[in-house]
């Protein structure tokens, strides 16, 4: 397919975007991350407490490019389980299923109940395609607000999980909408600026690639609430790759998909499903850890392949 | 809309000659059924120009699901998984802005007219 990269561009490409056994890790002083890239075998040293991210399961999709997205995700989620440090918690950053369907749910479910972790997740757009967005928030919704927004502290850690796929509209990205950032603002209100915050939500919070919709219009209003945070760290999927950036002290990586790749912006003419090499397909799909490490406080985001 | 350089031109009488030699109503936009396709994350034709009355179906042709949604009106189709289409009848005048609604970035118009 002539959307498939040159092997030597997309190396060159990988290689500053940070995947395929390499790892950011994050150290932060006096307030300020910064990031190196280290060996996995570096990354893999890194105690502390730990929890895992996986994106874009999509089951149900069934097209040629990943015919069994069942198999890819338990595959991720044993790779998961089986980390050297048992991660404290699961994190699913939506696009569970890819037509909300209640099977597609069921089988969600049982597999990330299949993990033995406590489970948190957002909805991707995927997961509402529904008018009521019942079957998500029947499931995933309990203690929640609005469309399934939250918080939780763990390990001195501040999560906070965030819905930015409700009627996606006009301007092509995802939104976040007045109630949830005002509720964002007042979540946040009470806690010391020294607070580790890790942000969750499936459209990547920054404009990732406006061409495609691949960012959240009012993501921008949500970082200013979280502006007196020394250490700010925000987890995406939805773009099914490997992206990194650091704006003054804000993280922003979005995950793999454990279904299928998509286009890279500037090289495929669209942002659907990326036909690769036969055999290659577990290079593309993955897993993510992150570490912190309460002594000196860095937090560590390791990528790792399916296939590695 | 006017031709600034010339390719445009070109492209513009190019197309008004294939548009009349196929539709001899050409000008007053097309009637009956009209198919609109879904491919890669685009549709095609965006823009329809048809008259009152004339049924429009889109199709996906894309591996991701799609919506068709009206921005004024809010009408908006069921998901469309791969292959599936979407029927609807326009009965009123006027110009009809649609997104998909899962991927908004994705943008159709038809001008309906009498």
């Amino acid at each position: 397919m002539t959307e498939e990269p040159d092997n030597r561009d997309r190396r060159g490409f990988l290689q500053c975007m940070t995947w395929a056994g390499a790892a950011a890790v994050w150290s932060i002083a006096g307030g300020i991350p910064t990031s190196r890239i280290v060996g996995r075998a570096e990354a893999a040293e890194t105690k502390g407490f730990t929890f895992a991210q996986v994106s874009d399961s999509h089951l149900g999709f069934d097209k040629p490019v990943n015919t069994d997205v069942t198999g890819t995700f338990q595959e991720a989620l044993r790779k998961v389980v089986a980390q050297p440090q048992k991660p404290s918690f699961l994190i699913h950053t939506g696009d569970i299923t890819h037509l909300s369907k209640p099977k597609e749910f069921d089988d969600g479910a049982q597999l990330l109940k299949s993990t033995g972790l406590q489970v948190y997740t957002v909805p991707g757009e995927h997961d509402v395609l529904e008018e009521n967005r019942k079957s998500y928030l029947n499931r995933y919704g309990k203690g929640t607000k609005g469309d399934g927004w939250y918080s939780f502290d763990t390990h001195g850690v501040h999560f906070i999980g965030l819905v930015n796929v409700i009627d996606l509209q006009g301007a092509g990205l995802g939104t976040l909408g007045k109630p949830q950032l005002d509720w964002l603002a007042k979540d946040v209100a009470g806690l010391s600026a020294s607070t580790p915050i890790v942000v969750f939500a499936h459209v990547p919070l920054w404009i990732a690639y406006q061409d495609w919709g691949w960012g959240t219009a009012d993501g921008a209003m949500a970082l200013t609430h979280l502006k007196k945070f020394g250490s700010v760290t925000v987890l995406n999927g939805h773009i099914h790759q490997v992206m990194q950036k650091i704006e003054g002290h804000v993280a922003f990586h979005s995950a793999r998909s454990t279904a299928f790749p998509q286009g890279v912006p500037g090289v495929a003419k669209g942002p659907g499903p990326m036909p690769v090499a036969a055999g290659t397909l577990k290079d593309y799909l993955g897993i993510r850890r992150v570490t912190l490490v309460t002594n000196n406080a860095p937090l560590a985001v390791v990528d790792t392949p399916l296939a590695g | 809309m006017s031709a600034v350089a010339n390719p445009h031109l070109w492209t513009r009488r190019a197309l008004s000659t294939l548009l009349l030699g196929v539709l001899p109503l050409g000008a007053r936009g097309e009637t009956g059924k009209v198919a609109v396709h879904i491919d890669n994350f685009a549709f095609s034709p965006a823009e329809l120009k048809i008259q009152k009355g004339t049924e429009v179906t889109w199709t996906n042709n894309d591996d991701i699901p799609h919506t068709v949604l009206f921005i004024k009106t809010g009408v908006r189709s069921k998901t469309m998984d791969t292959d599936a289409s979407f029927s609807y009848k326009f009965d009123k005048i006027g110009t009809f802005d649609y997104i998909c609604g899962l991927h908004p970035h994705m943008k159709g118009k038809a001008i309906v007219t009498e």
